[in-house]
């Protein structure tokens, strides 16, 4: 990092208390561009999801391309046409949390703390004294505490009860998690809960990142996370007539829908002065984001609002096309969104898009709607850091509309030095990230 | 029977399309009726609760289905068989 890339953080935070935001970057790319902006790094990663309750395990999993899908199991599963799912088999709360906890904590706010517990310890950080003030918490989520929602409603409207234990409204609120991850640490800064679907991890993510660029935090954790494998949760997507009975295949031509996981990611976005100085591991550099929104259908994706969401990471980043070397995609495993998604990275890398990999993890921790963004970052970590990248498994047949490199079945050993990371939700809202390697 | 059947058919997918019911006609296509794939959901969902029946489809691959979707004629009879089947 040259000195002209530095501004004292006094001029940073003057702006950030004026309510200034971050200068405009939008096309005109290069450090430069970014000058006045600071460096946002991640120094500390934590998941737990159907591949393992670890990033190491997790990590594991993709580069044996292992499936974590399997028959769900739960309350009323037989009444469900669609009965499987990247479901956390075996969750013991009473390993990680107590009595009153459990009692307080919805499964979405559980796997949270899990994961961020990892990602702070990974990270090496203590939130006392004015780092607190300077940090915060942007969680992604979109049922929130779905399995809280389920269990009263059945307690009330089948089992006819009149009564409902105190704590179910603190339980189910989509800022659970995000709160109690702020009380865990001592996070007293700007923190709060996004919920744009699918995309949810990505929005937050990526506001954690110019909150961190700009000054206005100096440390946030940030991923997000998702427990909607409950009756009424797997019920509810039943209806769209979208999921998967069998198996998820992105981009393979024989894909009948998507697959729903759960679990949590959570991730440490620190300053980078703020990181080398105290001699912390750098997992990855996050340069850009962008978000775009179709404006067009609730359901049906839109390739040019995809392609925007594209392009406005890399301008946002710095990076040129061909830079880019892998893209977690959004890889649903629906018709609709693996045509169209692959039409929006053909059209906005060009011939490049010939030479890039783009794989989709969902095939093995499913799509963990509100979480999948924060559990798919660590495919493009892993990438960046270790040159193996994460295959698509479940791909059995070439897909004239997918003709990308899927990285099909078999992960893949290759040097990639930037990376982008795709989700497009429901809504037509669209947020991508991009790392690079540090 | 069958002529009930394709009626309460025929004015459940008028509902939607925003069509007279006598505008539905066998040879079209739920694209021709301006049905998009939401309002297809839709409407096999306003159809499995008019019959009580359960129709399998899958709206990522339409074709495969049993539920032959590709005009109202085929769609008439499919649910036909479905209620018969039923008893």
């Amino acid at each position: 990092m040259s000195d002209k890339d530095k501004t004292p953080p006094a001029d940073i935070e003057a702006l950030a208390d004026a309510g200034i935001a971050a200068p405009a970057v939008q096309g005109t790319g290069g450090l430069t561009a970014r000058s006045g902006l600071r460096r946002v790094v991640i120094t500390g990663a934590g998941t737990i999801n159907a591949l393992g309750a670890d990033v190491a395990s997790t990590l594991n999993a993709f580069r044996e391309g292992r499936s974590g899908i399997t028959q769900l199991q739960f309350r009323d599963v037989e009444r469900l046409s669609i009965q499987i799912g990247a479901q956390v088999h075996d969750w013991q709360p009473e390993q990680y949390f107590n009595r009153q906890q459990i009692l307080l904590y919805d499964k979405f706010t559980q796997f949270t703390l899990l994961a961020a517990k990892q990602a702070v310890e990974q990270s090496g950080l203590h939130f006392e004294g004015a780092l607190g003030f300077r940090s915060g918490v942007v969680l992604g989520t979109a049922g929130g505490g779905l399995n809280t929602w389920d269990e009263n409603y059945r307690a009330v409207y089948e089992e006819g009860k009149n009564r409902v234990h105190p704590f179910v409204v603190p339980k189910l609120m989509n800022n659970a998690a995000a709160s109690h991850v702020s009380m865990e640490f001592g996070l007293r800064g700007p923190s709060f809960t996004v919920a744009t679907a699918c995309a949810s991890s990505n929005h937050a993510m990526g506001l954690a990142f110019q909150m961190v660029r700009s000054g206005a935090a100096e440390v946030m954790l940030s991923g997000g996370s998702e427990a909607m494998l409950c009756f009424g949760g797997v019920k509810a997507w039943e209806g769209l007539r979208v999921m998967s009975k069998d198996a998820c295949r992105p981009f393979s031509a024989n894909r009948n829908g998507m697959v729903q996981g759960e679990g949590a990611g959570v991730f440490v976005f620190e300053e980078y002065e703020h990181a080398r100085a105290r001699g912390a591991d750098i997992l990855a550099e996050v340069v850009g984001f962008a978000m775009s929104s179709d404006a067009q259908d609730i359901v049906m994706p839109s390739a040019q609002g995809a392609e925007r969401a594209i392009t406005g990471a890399m301008q946002d980043a710095g990076l040129n096309r061909d830079e880019i070397g892998y893209i977690n995609a959004h890889g649903t495993g629906t018709a609709a969104n693996d045509k169209t998604e692959c039409a929006a990275v053909a059209h906005a890398f060009g011939h490049h898009a010939d030479r890039l990999m783009i794989s989709s993890t969902k095939s093995m921790h499913g799509h963990l709607i509100g979480g999948t963004g924060a559990v798919e970052l660590l495919a493009c970590i892993m990438a960046l850091r270790e040159g193996v990248i994460a295959p698509t498994i479940g791909y059995e047949e070439p897909d004239p509309e997918c003709a990308l490199d899927v990285v099909p079945n078999v992960a893949r050993e290759a040097r990639v030095d930037a990376v982008l990371s795709n989700a497009f939700a429901f809504g037509g809202l669209n947020a991508v990230i991009a790392l690079r390697r540090i | 029977m069958t002529d009930d059947i394709k009626n309460r058919i025929r004015a459940i997918i008028a509902e939607q399309a925003m069509l007279e019911p006598d505008q539905i006609t066998d040879d079209a296509t739920p694209q021709d009726l301006g049905i998009d794939s939401l309002g297809l959901v839709e409407s096999i969902f306003a159809i499995e609760e008019e019959f009580d029946i359960s129709i399998p489809f899958n709206a990522n691959e339409p074709e495969k289905s049993d539920f032959d979707i590709s005009s109202m004629g085929s769609i008439i009879a499919a649910v036909e068989r479905l209620v018969a089947e039923k008893g």
